[in-house]
């Protein structure tokens, strides 16, 4: 059993603020890092794996410090973004290679293991050069796997695989995270996080925005406030009806037609809204939210 | 201190790239304006000088420890497929010596042995400049290995810095300015050959200076290189 403490850490690159004081601690089980494009999560898997300094704060694994320290990779595997491999290599002399500088008792044996669990031993014998997207993850994934580590980071993970390798992914994932294994993987998309994390940490513009279980997280972005632009037959009428309705903050009329609704409560407006404007017979000709980018929801996130 | 793996990984990336042709090409080169000079001249010690110093000395072997060099570091650093090698229980000590092993072959298959080769070619009635400009090309092409390492781990430009280094301040103000002498890695592998030949290559360097510049670049090359990947940045695409 392991565990990653991240104690008031900042990251900054000449004047940009990567990371903004974040504390957060990995455990056992599957942890996702959420959060969009650019919100620090490379930042912050690469200071977890000892390939970058905090610039303030402490990272640890199991009290021990991950920077300058390469014993910690005895314990940790990690599957980086970036694509480039050692491209001349067939996928299993690589995976042997990674398993002989871990100094394992028998490379050979171990890498036929971790190929078979990520189920590449098919094109196990061609050069990497000749791999596709995925395959390619797969074998980073076979690297990380082949000393059988107590922590596995992973960033992007799922970029580039079809749904059925993402599957077999997730499936690998909770199983390791199920082995009491600390799994953490990066990724910016919703649906892929909350279906195999146990645990979700929701990080943006470089701050630890939220943290909870899916259940919490996905409520989190559910009722939050949501602004649609209506353009409607009467838009006074309607937008005085509408404030009258508890789901609704408010409705204000654009002057160049149509109101803008913030709407509190999204599942309630979306029933109100339609049996309002035939009750008071205003037809509907254009509902637009304006803000359901994952940004956006995010965004949201940081500011409350 | 040596990791097998590591050398053969390296030994494979060496020759899986077009790097691996301009290596072969270099030596070819040498050899073969060796033959072309002594089928011209005849047995001149002038022109063995001139071959195997200003193109032996000055451009070979630098760029064969700059080629493998940076082919062996830079090329992964850029790419960022060294993060396996680092993300291992493996010293960065060790890791930078391992794949200076392979430099190092590089340099005498490609820099010194064929030194050795054009000597005598060139010069058959005395091998012992033959024996110089080879020992000279493995001392010399040792501490450029070590240098071009550290650039590698230093910049992303590693070989455009290396070029430049090697043009301007080994090339052309190591020809002009007579100190530079004692900052040139060139002037010292020369001055090893003025001892083992017998000839003058340079004027007014102590042998013992020369060698002992020559062994500070390497051993500080490799703690710099070393040093700096302890400290490796990995950052992804964001």
């Amino acid at each position: 059993m392991s565990e990653i403490h991240i104690d008031h850490v900042s990251r900054w690159f000449h004047n940009v603020v990567a990371v903004n004081d974040v504390s957060m601690t990995i455990g056992p089980g599957v942890t996702g890092l959420l959060g969009p494009n650019g919100a620090g999560k490379s930042t912050l898997i690469a200071m977890m794996s000892g390939f970058l300094a905090p610039s303030t704060g402490t990272v640890t694994l199991d009290g021990e410090p991950l920077w300058r320290n390469e014993q910690v990779y005895k314990k940790v595997g990690l599957v980086p973004e970036r694509e480039a491999l050692y491209d001349y290599l067939t996928g299993r002399q690589f995976v042997v290679a990674m398993a002989e500088l871990h100094g394992l008792a028998d490379p050979g044996s171990a890498a036929q293991r971790a190929l078979s669990v990520i189920e590449m031993t098919e094109a196990q014998d061609r050069p990497i050069s000749t791999y596709s997207k995925g395959m390619r993850q797969r074998v980073k994934m076979a690297s990380a796997l082949v000393h059988d580590p107590t922590v596995l980071l992973l960033d992007e993970p799922f970029n580039g695989m079809d749904p059925r390798q993402r599957i077999h992914l997730m499936d690998l994932l909770r199983g390791m995270g199920a082995e009491g294994r600390t799994v953490l993987f990066s990724s910016h998309i919703l649906e892929e996080v909350e279906q195999v994390a146990r645990q979700i940490e929701v990080v943006v513009s470089g701050r630890h925005a939220a943290s909870g279980d899916f259940g919490a997280i996905r409520r989190l972005m559910t009722d939050r406030p949501n602004r649609f632009v209506l353009r409607t037959a009467d838009d006074r009428l309607l937008a005085s009806v509408l404030m009258g309705d508890s789901s609704v903050r408010g409705a204000r009329l654009r002057s160049e037609g149509g109101i803008e609704v913030e709407a509190s409560d999204f599942g309630r407006f979306s029933q109100v809204l339609p049996r309002l404007a035939r009750e008071h017979g205003v037809r509907l000709h254009e509902v637009t939210p304006t803000d359901e980018s994952l940004e956006s929801v995010f965004a949201y996130l940081v500011a409350t | 201190m040596i990791s097998r793996t590591v050398v053969r990984l390296g030994a494979r990336s060496i020759f899986g790239r077009w790097r691996g042709v301009l290596l072969f090409v270099l030596p070819v080169v040498l050899v073969g304006l060796a033959a072309l000079v002594r089928g011209l001249a005849g047995e001149d010690t002038d022109a063995t000088e001139h071959v195997l110093y200003g193109l032996g000395l000055v451009v070979v072997v630098p760029l064969v420890a700059l080629l493998a060099t940076s082919g062996l570091l830079a090329a992964e650093i850029d790419d960022g497929a060294i993060a396996y090698l680092l993300a291992k229980p493996v010293s960065r000590y060790t890791i930078v010596a391992s794949k200076l092993v392979v430099a190092l072959v590089c340099v005498v298959a490609f820099g010194a042995a064929p030194m050795l080769v054009a000597g005598f070619v060139l010069l058959p009635s005395s091998p012992s400049v033959a024996v110089g400009f080879a020992v000279a090309g493995l001392l010399g092409g040792t501490a450029y290995c070590a240098i071009f390492a550290w650039l590698s781990v230093l910049t992303r430009h590693a070989v455009v810095f290396g070029l430049v280094y090697l043009l301007i301040w080994e090339g052309l103000l190591g020809g002009l300015l007579d100190g530079i002498r004692w900052l040139s890695v060139t002037r010292w592998s020369a001055e090893v050959v003025d001892q083992i030949a017998d000839l003058e290559l340079v004027d007014d360097l102590p042998i013992t200076y020369a060698i002992v510049a020559l062994v500070v670049v390497m051993v500080g090359g490799v703690w710099l290189t070393g040093r700096r990947l302890q400290a490796f940045n990995l950052t992804g695409d964001e």
